[in-house]
């Protein structure tokens, strides 16, 4: 094979690069890649708000079990959590669930374990005198975690949770492996379909990815900046 | 599901068993290989960030950026099914003497795993004072000499855990080599499941055998932590 690229198949197949098959038929490309996405990290906010919570809790029999949960989530690969959840996802449900729903599974479920090591972190950087002073006006534990140490902290975490999204974005491309057809599986589609143009494909939708990612990282570090700056003041 | 027949005896012996232990030999081999070569990779890359000159740091900045930003998997189909195009020919006859599916696993490993490495080492410079550098520099040591000889050994020291926590992560990254066909461990777990429909018993075998890998690394990593860098216990 000469070198030499050729860049007119990424031309010839831009929309499906984008939508997938859309307004005929499913969802795809990096439309899915960001529905996807989204809702996992929606979902697997609310999930590490409840494990970090509970690796906090001052009941060892919470904290325990949680964490055991929590780093063996943390020690096995996200390919591994998607074939448990393409395992028990429709045993549990009862029927069988489409692919995506699998992949929103796997990722809310291991997006959220490290969540709630942010969670976590983000509680126990708050002082312990914040605690303290809201115990003593009178608040009940919960009252006080609710309203005067987890407000402080969530914002503290921003940051960190944008980058957890970067990975997040990542982490959607081994929807793949399932055969959801966001923007990784399409490429090899198209690529399957025009056998030769293997390199322009994957440099492709690299570059698609790098954008998508760096301004979420370039967004992180602005925050972080500012957050700096406003605690300075 | 839940009228489902365990037979656990299908991976702790016979065929399945040694197809198991098989794959964890290659996720072993491939991380260690890779780890190795992203370690040389990242340190090169970390003083290129950190150079004076400016394309230098731009090219540095970039790469980093650039493959830090990118999935993993995106990297290993580029390596595996693209780089043909851009690599010389040379290289390309090179890699076809090997197994491609290991030598582009370790490719798309290693230059995704140095950025990391790279970070974590820039970061493990800047943790030592700038003074270090200065007398170094006026002790007659050349940029390089002083980095080499003064400032990384120093850096290098403190890095060791991240470092063996990117050894963590590419281990667990590697089972995404299966999509290349390299038969590590996640490869051969599926192909255990699809010969005898005993998937939970197979991923069971796999996840444990991740397991028993991150926590012994974990266990490395607080061992280092308490009796090298902190031996006296003090905060």
């Amino acid at each position: 094979m000469q070198p030499g690229l050729d860049f007119s198949v990424i031309a010839q197949n831009i929309t499906h690069f984008m939508i997938g098959r859309y307004p005929s038929g499913p969802l795809g490309g990096v439309a899915l890649t960001l529905y996807l996405a989204v809702v996992a990290l929606i979902l697997s906010f609310f999930g590490g708000l409840i494990l970090g919570l509970m690796c906090v809790s001052r009941n060892r029999l919470i904290r325990y079990p949680t964490l055991v949960v929590v780093n063996a989530i943390r020690g096995i690969p996200l390919l591994m959590v998607i074939f448990w959840m393409y395992f028990l996802l429709p045993a549990f449900v009862g029927y069988r669930t489409p692919e995506s729903w699998t992949v929103i599974a796997a990722l809310t479920i291991f997006t959220s374990a490290y969540m709630s090591q942010i969670v976590q972190a983000g509680i126990e950087g708050i002082p312990r005198g914040q605690m303290e002073a809201a115990l003593s006006t009178g608040l009940v534990p919960g009252q006080a975690m609710l309203y005067v140490i987890l407000p402080q902290a969530l914002r503290n975490m921003i940051p960190s949770f944008v980058n957890q999204f970067v990975s997040m974005i990542k982490d959607t491309s081994l929807a793949y492996i399932v055969g959801v057809s966001e923007l990784t599986h399409v490429a090899t589609q198209i690529n399957n379909r025009t056998m030769i143009f293997p390199t322009e494909i994957f440099l492709f939708i690299a570059v698609i990815y790098f954008i998508i990612c760096f301004a979420f990282t370039s967004l992180s570090r602005w925050l972080e900046q500012r957050l700096a700056w406003r605690k300075a003041i | 599901m839940f009228n489902y027949k365990f037979d656990w005896a299908i991976v702790t012996s016979g065929k399945y068993f040694e197809w198991i232990i098989s794959g964890l030999g290659i996720t072993l081999e491939l991380s260690l290989v890779s780890i190795a070569l992203s370690f040389i990779l990242g340190l090169i890359i970390a003083v290129m960030r950190m150079s004076n000159v400016r394309p230098i740091r731009w090219f540095a900045h970039g790469y980093l950026e650039f493959f830090r930003n990118t999935p993993l998997l995106v990297q290993l189909f580029f390596w595996y099914f693209g780089s043909y195009k851009i690599l010389p020919k040379v290289i390309n006859d090179w890699l076809n003497t090997m197994s491609f599916e290991f030598a582009a696993a370790v490719i798309g490993l290693t230059i995704y795993t140095s950025a990391f490495i790279a970070e974590d080492i820039r970061s493990g410079v800047r943790s030592i004072p700038k003074e270090q550098m200065e007398a170094a520099r006026s002790s007659g040591f050349s940029y390089i000499r002083s980095m080499l000889y003064i400032i990384l050994p120093q850096a290098v020291r403190i890095t060791i855990p991240p470092l063996i926590n990117q050894f963590l992560n590419l281990a667990k990254n590697s089972s995404l080599a299966m999509t290349i066909g390299v038969a590590e461990l996640t490869y051969q777990a599926r192909q255990v499941e699809s010969y005898t429909f005993k998937g939970f018993e197979a991923f069971t075998a796999a996840t444990l055998i991740y397991l028993a890998l991150s926590l012994v690394i974990t266990g490395l990593v607080t061992l280092y932590s308490k009796k090298v860098l902190n031996p006296i216990g003090a905060r």
